[in-house]
């Protein structure tokens, strides 16, 4: 019956060129959402990118050639870049297990999955804080050999991994689902071992969304601040984050610093989800020469 | 479904026993220590945490910021998913992304970006403060900051689930006489429902808990401008420790609340097909 209304509806456009459209509002919602957009997002980023290029070149250049501010880069990209792979390799494992097997207490886990999401960041923070820490049980169980991870860039990944767990999870989830398991038993029937299955066959059809959820850990991973400043211990040039240092400028009023600083990050990460997106692309068309006819 | 029933099979269990181990240390141990931490000196220390004076004024600054942020994307969720599954224009794919962008963007530059427009230095800093208004260190800075986080949340849930509808029954109400406003309000958002409570769920969330972005803009005057989750860093700086897992247990609650319903909202079909997101 919808259908019929449809097309009822479709002849007088097709009948006379360039009509109204039947459904109001279009003008009204759009304007609505640019405006909105604009006075919540562009005029604010604008002001920051003036900010930025107030002091002119050379202005650019002395903030960003300083050693902290290289540093905390170098550490943020880094620590994100790691806790994105580690995240890569454990959230596949995850969304395998979730997707492919069968136990109690599966639904729980697959809800509880998203619990990076849902919890404040600065909640998380502290707990992660009093888990690792030298006086948390497991803090002093690592510290006792070696490797401490509260106060120390380690702290930094731990919370990036955290934070970005659920971004792989569910983005590969769904590519696992589609993925019949027809694929994978023929593959086992014809000889192959559970090795070359995962690499021939798994591997190339889930990589688009592995990319994807990479990307998206490696992205919230950059901008974190909340659950990363309580176990980093924020020591300059050693633990310190690009996003606390921006809010270090500020305390100081070093607006340009800050807003230097700012405009850096987020160039970086544009270009890096840029990147990212070309790798996606090449990905899939890889993805079709393979699986093609 | 192609999923395996359980069975014995070494690598199966070596895997879920890996699976486990990691989400237990990444999922579990974080929530019992709120939770044992909070307690660990008693019922009484915990209640006393909550209802310090300081306490409640975060509370109600967190109710009261999260009552305003709401509406605020809401409104321009409904205004976007109207223009964008009802109608194709030019341009179209670009504004979809660009309502995603807070997603890319440090909350911490989130915060940035009012204080260099509404700060003493900034763009409308002396007009405001000939005026003696107070938006920077302030409730407004709060609301700004947190509505530039969680814009995306109610839009990016409404979007893909009205283009799943479609407009046909739009567009036979349009028939039958009725105006734009009856279509939207007793045809498309009845309709639309589910993913709009979805979307209200994940903004509150997030508005409830936004950290960073609030951080850069509250000034943190104690029992003023400090938001539950800065009263917690506040408590913790102040080696407090109960008393800011006491705070962190409600944060946490609310955490949980939200899993609950956003699980409960997934099996009713709030969210369009995969495919489409």
């Amino acid at each position: 019956m919808n259908s019929t209304v449809h097309a009822l509806a479709t002849v007088p456009r097709t009948a006379v060129k360039r009509s109204p459209d039947v459904l109001p509002g279009f003008g009204l919602s759009l304007g609505y959402t640019i405006v909105y957009l604009s006075l919540i997002l562009f005029i604010p980023l604008a002001a920051l990118g003036l900010k930025a290029i107030a002091g002119g070149w050379h202005g650019f250049e002395a903030v960003l050639t300083s050693p902290r501010v290289i540093a905390s880069l170098k550490l943020t990209f880094g620590s994100a870049a790691i806790a994105a792979a580690v995240n890569a390799m454990f959230g596949f494992l995850t969304a395998w297990v979730l997707v492919r097997y069968r136990f109690p207490g599966r639904r729980l886990l697959d809800a509880v999955v998203d619990l990076p999401f849902a919890l404040p960041t600065a909640v998380s923070g502290i707990a992660l804080t009093a888990i690792f820490s030298p006086d948390g049980t497991l803090g002093r169980f690592l510290s006792s050999i070696g490797w401490p991870v509260a106060y120390a860039p380690s702290g930094v990944t731990i919370a990036m991994v955290f934070i970005g767990l659920p971004f792989v999870v569910r983005t590969l989830q769904p590519a696992l689902e589609e993925l019949a398991s027809e694929l994978t038993d023929a593959a086992s029937s014809l000889g192959a071992s559970p090795a070359l299955v995962m690499w021939k066959v798994v591997l190339p059809l889930i990589l688009p969304s592995l990319i994807t959820g990479f990307s998206l850990a490696l992205a919230r991973g950059i901008g974190e601040y909340g659950s990363i400043v309580f176990i980093s211990g924020n020591l300059p040039f050693k633990t310190e984050i690009t996003s606390l240092l921006i809010i270090t400028k500020l305390e100081e009023f070093d607006y340009h610093g800050a807003a230097v600083i700012a405009v850096v990050m987020l160039v970086a990460s544009f270009l890096l989800l840029f990147g990212i997106n070309l790798l996606q692309r090449r990905a899939l068309r890889w993805q079709a020469r393979s699986t093609g006819p | 479904m192609n999923a395996q029933p359980f069975h014995f099979n070494p690598v199966r269990i070596a895997l879920l026993s890996l699976v486990l181990l990691f989400l237990l240390l990444f999922l579990a141990a974080p929530l019992c220590v709120v939770f044992g931490e909070a307690f660990a000196k008693g019922f009484g220390t915990y209640l006393a945490a909550l209802t310090d004076p300081e306490a409640r004024s975060a509370i109600w600054l967190t109710l009261m910021t999260a009552s305003a942020v709401i509406p605020l994307n809401l409104v321009f969720g409904v205004a976007a998913a109207w223009c964008i599954a009802k109608f194709s224009f030019p341009g179209k794919p670009l504004l979809v992304s660009l309502i995603d962008l807070p997603f890319a963007i440090s909350p911490v530059i989130a915060g940035l970006v009012f204080v260099l427009v509404f700060g003493r230095n900034g763009w409308l800093g002396p007009w405001l403060s000939d005026r003696d208004w107070h938006v920077i260190f302030a409730w407004p800075g709060i609301v700004l900051a947190t509505t530039f986080v969680t814009l995306p949340f109610i839009a990016r849930e409404l979007i893909p689930y009205m283009q799943e509808q479609g407009r046909d029954e739009e567009e036979a109400a349009r028939l039958m006489g009725a105006n734009g406003w009856q279509i939207l309000f007793r045809v498309t958002l009845p309709r639309a429902k589910l993913a709009l409570l979805y979307g209200i769920v994940l903004c509150n969330a997030r508005a409830m808990g936004e950290f960073g972005a609030v951080s850069v803009v509250s000034g943190h005057i104690r029992g003023k401008t400090d938001t539950l989750p800065l009263h917690v860093e506040v408590l913790y700086n102040d080696y407090d420790f109960s008393a800011a897992f006491a705070v962190a247990s409600l944060l946490t609650l609310l955490a949980l609340v939200t899993l609950g319903l956003k699980t409960w909202l997934e099996r009713r079909g709030a969210t369009a097909p995969r495919a489409t997101r």
